[in-house]
């Protein structure tokens, strides 16, 4: 369906193209961005500067959400728009620093497509302008000299890292970020929900970790690490890249909004170059779920800010992501969502995740502090220093105390 | 009089002091005894790109901003934080001390509450350290002391490099030395003959390297301080000492060490300051699988998705009243020695 959507989207975006190549964009009242430092963000910044009439100013960093809280509390706030993901608009909206974008998107939204509009209820809160989530990264070379099919679950992983490794191939052939904190919350993340868990009781805020489905995929996520780089806890996805650009890995998940730099970066051995591969996110345990999160970013409006601001800042980041935007250097930074997109080779392992019903981030105003618990409770048992059962009674518990404090729970 | 005057002469330190260190920590203090509001959480229909629309909980704005016109300060929770498990687990202690049956089953189940491990390596980091940072430095100052005068200006230069290194740049470079394709990692996979030995993944080691590291960065410091000191050295009783026929080791036992030790105290303080707030090396060493501070927990809250600004205030508080035991007994010390001097 979604494929579909892309063709015909692009079909008239092709004609829209032609009348309005250089769409003027002219804004009344200050604009100011504050967001993640990628690529495809990047792009997406320098569009909106393209505004003329006031000042679009941007600032761009990995820390962004150290910053983007504070920068939008205050009023008049420091910035006008926070460019966030699935995981991080929660904070802004637990805090109310965000507005509702209905009537702007009723004046100024021509040209959006409703699947762009992120619904919390009946307020618009944000418009989404990529896609991500984490899949498949191999190198095909590897495989075919190791005699192995390309896996599509962990359990057939864990056999080619073993075939790799008893032919003498690579000794550590499985790459993961699995950096004790953000990373290796995430990655069980993956694995719990592909093994059919929920983070938490229906309804509630309750945490429900502590299940088979835990358990499992902490053992899971063991098996993986004995084929790992020793180091392992203190591989980020960028050491973890490093790692497979230097060809001292075959095969790992990883995100999709790096595929398309992946070999292009300086440096790259080439043989990795030529045997670089990608393909859908695995499942685990007989599921049919990808061990995979769904991702979108997107764009948000300051709550405390006046409306001729929010009004700039609106038309500015629409500026932002129109369609016109997407020419060949931008077209592979992402896998867009916006009107036109022709997903290039680099976006299929995001496509495949989305067809394949991955479940997406759980975008839950207390999912922030379970990621936390089990960012910093995790590593003990990966270290073998606990039980699976006893790591994830220690996360619940640490999670437990964070959501009393913060009145999530009694 | 007198003591109109002093107040005059004190009084723009003292506002200082009020606005600057004594105003923050009321305001941390108050921070740690409020929590934000009982969540009133609604369920929506979420509708996102990909995956359409499904029923999620999320935060009822207007009956939260409700919550929060009425008492801005939040919810008063008392020593509740203090006392939760992410700080002085309080509750888990009290089950622990009543399910263990020895003190060492008591003990390891401890190191599984955070804030006591968090303590174990801080503390053992303090007290290894500290008097290797004093030690180290005071040697390096006494053979810089006897260098030829030509000498010494180049060799304070390169004796200073690991203090005016940024922090966490000087941990980053240790640590990508011993990664295990490092210069260092390399040589110990080498000598110990195992290709999966990996100092990154050994708790041990990592402390080992940990405070390599605190000594390394902070020795400099120790040094600057004894350098200074020693130009003052009593010239007639060192020479005194030397025709009584001391060794070189006598003299400095019994002048030199005697002469310097106000400024070890002066060191030692600070040290036990800063090394009780050790924080860099961890994030530098990334090794937060492995040591924990109480600097790293405040990092940790405000760092994550959803900041808990209540548990990094605790765990603030918590730092200053035990920087505060720490030093007490050289504060202690130097109140006798100046009751004594009057």
């Amino acid at each position: 369906m979604f494929f579909r959507k892309v063709a015909i989207a692009s079909a008239l975006a092709i004609t829209a193209a032609a009348g309005s190549a250089f769409a003027d964009c002219e804004i009344n009242a200050r604009v100011s961005i504050v967001g993640n430092e990628f690529a495809a963000i990047q792009a997406v910044g320098a569009a909106a500067q393209e505004c003329t009439g006031a000042s679009v100013e941007s600032n761009l960093t990995s820390e962004h959400q150290t910053i983007n809280v504070a920068g939008l509390s205050g009023n008049p706030s420091e910035y006008t728009t926070a460019i966030i993901a699935n995981s991080s608009i929660v904070a802004l909206m637990n805090e109310d620093v965000i507005r509702p974008l209905n009537d702007l998107v009723e004046k100024h939204g021509d040209g959006l497509q409703a699947s762009q509009l992120i619904k919390i209820g009946d307020n618009i809160m944000a418009v989404a302008f990529m896609a991500n989530a984490q899949h498949l990264m191999f190198r095909k070379d590897i495989l075919e000299q190791a005699g192995v099919e390309v896996p599509t679950t962990y359990e057939e992983m864990l056999e080619v890292a073993n075939a790799i490794r008893e032919q003498g191939i690579m000794q550590n052939p499985v790459g993961g970020a699995y950096k004790a904190g953000w990373n290796l919350a995430q990655e069980f993340n993956n694995m719990f929900l592909g093994y059919g868990g929920s983070h938490f009781n229906a309804g509630s805020a309750e945490p429900n970790i502590n299940t088979e489905a835990g358990v499992n995929a902490l053992n899971m996520m063991k098996a993986l690490s004995e084929y790992m780089n020793p180091d392992f806890l203190t591989h980020d996805s960028n050491a973890t890249n490093a790692e497979y650009r230097a060809g001292n890995v075959a095969i790992m998940n990883m995100w999709g909004s790096r595929a398309s730099q992946q070999t292009t970066t300086e440096g790259v051995l080439e043989e990795v170059v030529a045997g670089h591969a990608i393909a859908a996110p695995l499942t685990v345990g007989g599921g049919s779920t990808p061990a995979s999160t769904l991702w979108w970013d997107g764009w948000t409006v300051g709550k405390n800010i006046s409306d001729a601001e929010a009004e700039a800042t609106f038309i500015a980041m629409k500026h932002g992501i129109r369609p016109e935007m997407l020419n060949e250097e931008t077209s592979p930074l992402a896998v867009w969502l916006i009107e036109g997109y022709e997903p290039t080779d680099d976006a299929q392992g995001v496509f495949a995740s989305a067809q394949m019903g991955t479940t997406p981030y759980p975008m839950l105003p207390y999912m922030g502090l379970m990621h936390s618990a089990l960012g910093n409770e995790l590593a003990d048992f990966m270290q073998g220093k606990e039980s699976a059962e006893q790591a994830l009674a220690d996360a619940e518990a640490a999670y437990r105390a964070a959501a009393v404090e913060k009145g999530f729970l009694e | 009089m007198r003591h109109k005057t002093f107040l005059w002469f004190f009084l723009p330190t003292g506002l200082a002091m009020l606005l600057f260190i004594a105003l923050p920590i009321v305001s941390v203090v108050t921070q740690s005894i409020f929590a934000p509001h009982q969540a009133v959480l609604i369920e929506v229909e979420n509708c996102t790109p990909l995956v359409g629309c499904t029923t999620e909980t999320t935060i009822d704005q207007e009956a939260t901003a409700q919550l929060r016109a009425e008492k801005p300060l939040g919810r008063f929770v008392g020593l509740g934080i203090y006392f939760d498990r992410g700080h002085l687990a309080v509750t888990e202690m009290k089950e622990l001390w009543t399910t263990t049956d020895s003190i060492g089953a008591f003990l390891s189940e401890m190191g599984n509450l955070p804030f006591y491990r968090a303590m174990a390596f801080t503390l053992t980091f303090v007290a290894v350290v500290t008097p290797l940072t004093i030690v180290l430095g005071l040697i390096i100052a006494l053979a810089i002391n006897s260098l030829h005068r030509h000498l010494k200006g180049l060799m304070i230069f390169f004796s200073l490099l690991p203090m005016i290194v940024t922090p966490l740049i000087g941990s980053l470079i240790l640590f990508w030395m011993v990664d295990s394709r490092g210069v260092i990692g390399s040589a110990l996979v080498a000598l110990a003959g195992d290709p999966d030995f990996s100092l990154k993944a050994s708790t041990g080691l990592m402390w080992v390297a940990l405070m390599v590291y605190g000594v390394w960065h902070a020795a400099p410091f120790a040094f600057v301080v004894f350098y200074a000191g020693l130009q003052t050295l009593p010239g007639d009783q060192l020479e005194a000492a030397q025709i009584d026929g001391a060794t070189r080791w006598q003299q400095v036992k019994y002048v030199v060490v005697p002469h310097l030790m106000p400024l070890v105290t002066f060191v030692a303080l600070i040290q036990l300051m800063d090394n009780f707030k050790v924080f860099e090396p961890i994030v530098g060493f990334n090794a937060a699988a492995h040591a924990q501070s109480l600097s790293s927990f405040i990092y940790n809250d405000l760092g994550g998705e959803t900041r808990q600004l209540s548990s990094a205030s605790a765990t603030s508080v918590i730092t200053i009243i035990g920087v505060a035991i720490l030093l007490s007994p050289v504060l202690v010390r130097t109140w006798r020695d100046f009751k004594g001097a009057r």
